[in-house]
């Protein structure tokens, strides 16, 4: 350290670089810091978007614990977490890791990297995109899915299929992206491991659940964050596809505070919301970085 | 070793009673399975292709799954016109291609003084902008509604642009950050002793030494920036501000969409976004590559 500290390390001068600092912070503080501390503070209040705001303390709060709503918003924001964050990592690792060391080997790496492109390529889309895809093939008097299965079914009206079909909508959605993740990571790990593995007759599982999984536990981290996060923050979809509806069937928490703002113009309720759910998404990503810590 | 064989020898075994029986078969059902989904992937694409261009009439006559008879071209050129789509996809380009490159200089800004600077606290500063970055943005929307209308920016372009470009450069920072914590101090020093200040050190050493991981953050924030829904829903309420997915996302369902004016509207949301995935896809990996070599 002292040596390098002694020459002349960077141009002129210490503790001179916070200028550059400055842009950002001037604008983080504008556009993130003051709107959150006001959307704080908002959701103490009773608003209606104009006029002064009233200050009624924790009311909101308390409003909300009893507001059935608002717990089915956070049910369904579990079923999303599993259908965009748990069932897509699972699918992923098996995806990634049979393209890899199997397709990737007898079929040519060529041939994996076709099918993994196949999987992927709803990722590209903007997602309330793809919710009009969907929304159009699942549109109950034309869609194609019922004319092509000769059903009759209102896949998104229908309050017992709405969740299911979101889900599914959103697993087609969210695939493609652990299997890429998943397959880089492959790439990085060691090779060497799986073949003394092979060769001492482990079955294609067994690899799989003792050497394939380890080696890419960073991987499955990152991608179980992400998309854990996404999908308590998913608003696209739902307001393209069935608008929280058919009654509370897909309400989710982004949108009921979507719709306090700016339909029912409770402005303190949403924010009270809001609030909560950024709570919630900063006490995941800790706890996900604590967890991720611990491991050897 | 004595261990080993006795493991592999009944692995021997298997292995050569395998290949006769069930090898053969079973790898041809494993490819057959992932390209079965494959296509159940890819036939949302398809099927809004197929039906993109075919006619009112031939739709509700026909199936989903037919060819179209020829090309209809209508539904997308009534949609086009209806929505005035190339105003929109200007719109989109303007704002992504605004937050993009403002984002990354940002980025470059702040990751020079925590990455090469390393100023006091940058740890700190590391997490605000990460925190910053996760917050929903469901956290801010009301007030930031609020504050762009007392100062007359609602309904603007500049007003999303400014937001993303926050948003965004906050991720930039942290990523940049780290990439800049490795970069090779000679060079720094070289230019130093040459008499290069600050500020030419940047532009003229750390910047285009770093090129391909910038050009990377500035496709990612490109497309990131083009795909956000919730914001520019709330802050591009005219007609002539929408960008892309907005104006389809509000148009879908709506009553004078037919089931090919509505595949139409689907297919020219699908066609930008899987041209940037084509353009860009080589660019995306050799950056990806580059980055994690250095």
């Amino acid at each position: 350290m002292a040596p390098i500290e002694a020459r002349p390390p960077r141009p002129r001068g210490r503790g001179g670089y916070w200028p550059y600092l400055i842009p950002s912070a001037l604008l983080f503080l504008a556009v993130i810091v003051v709107p959150f501390l006001m959307n704080v503070a908002t959701s103490f209040t009773r608003w209606s978007g104009v006029g002064t705001p009233t200050w009624i303390g924790l009311d909101n709060y308390t409003k909300l614990l009893r507001d059935e709503r608002f717990w089915t918003s956070f049910e369904h924001n579990v079923a999303l977490i599993v259908a965009m964050a748990v069932v897509p990592t699972m699918a992923g690792l098996v995806l990634a890791a049979a393209l890899f060391d199997y397709i990737g080997r007898r079929f040519g790496a060529r041939t994996a990297s076709a099918l993994r492109a196949a999987y992927y390529l709803p990722q590209v889309l903007p997602v309330a995109i793809a919710g009009v895809v969907w929304g159009w093939m699942l549109h109950p008097s034309y869609g194609a899915v019922n004319e092509i299965f000769g059903l009759k079914v209102n896949w998104l009206g229908d309050p017992d299929y709405a969740l299911a079909t979101v889900m599914a909508v959103m697993v087609w959605f969210q695939l493609g992206y652990p299997v890429v993740i998943f397959m880089a990571g492959l790439q990085r790990a060691d090779p060497a491991l799986h073949e003394a593995a092979e060769i001492d007759g482990a079955s294609w599982w067994r690899r799989f659940w003792h050497v394939t999984i380890p080696q890419i536990r960073p991987e499955i981290y990152v991608v179980l964050l992400t998309c854990t996060i996404a999908a308590l923050k998913v608003f696209g979809p739902i307001f393209v596809l069935t608008r929280g509806g058919p009654g509370n069937a897909t309400m989710v928490p982004s949108y009921f505070s979507y719709l306090n703002f700016f339909e029912k113009v409770n402005v303190g309720y949403g924010s009270a919301i809001a609030t909560v759910l950024a709570l919630i998404i900063v006490v995941v990503t800790f706890l996900f970085l604590r967890v991720q810590e611990r491991e050897p | 070793m004595t261990a080993g064989r006795v493991v592999s020898a009944p692995a021997a075994r298997v292995r050569a009673a395998r290949p006769a029986v069930h090898r053969a078969p079973g790898r041809w059902a494993v490819l057959a399975a992932l390209v079965v989904l494959a296509v159940v992937m890819l036939f949302p694409f398809l099927i809004v292709a197929l039906n993109a261009f075919k006619s009112p009439a031939e739709y509700s006559s026909g199936n989903p799954l037919s060819l179209p008879k020829g090309l209809y071209l209508q539904g997308v050129v009534d949609f086009w016109n209806r929505v005035d789509f190339g105003e929109k996809l200007w719109n989109s380009f303007l704002i992504s291609a605004s937050v993009a490159v403002a984002a990354v200089v940002l980025s470059i800004l702040n990751a020079y003084a925590l990455g090469i600077g390393r100023v006091r606290g940058r740890l700190w500063v590391l997490v605000v902008f990460l925190v910053g970055n996760t917050l929903p943005q469901e956290a801010l929307a009301y007030p930031l509604y609020y504050l762009s209308k007392q100062v007359g920016l609602y309904d603007s372009k500049l007003s999303v642009i400014l937001i993303f470009t926050v948003i965004q450069a906050a991720f930039g920072t942290y990523l940049l950050s780290s990439v800049l914590g490795r970069f090779p101090r000679e060079i720094l020093e070289a230019a130093a002793l040459d008499g290069a200040g600050r500020w030419r050190a940047l532009w003229g050493i750390v910047v285009p030494i770093s090129r391909p991981t910038l050009s990377v953050l500035l496709i990612f924030f490109f497309i990131w920036t083009w795909n956000e829904f919730f914001l520019p829903l709330i802050f591009l309420i005219s007609n002539d501000n929408q960008t892309v997915p907005v104006a389809i996302g509000v148009l879908q369902g709506e009553k004078m969409m037919d089931a090919t004016m509505s595949s139409a509207s689907a297919l020219l949301g699908i066609v930008p976004a899987v041209a940037f995935f084509l353009i860009f896809q080589r660019t995306l990996t050799r950056g990806v590559t580059v980055g994690a070599v250095k």
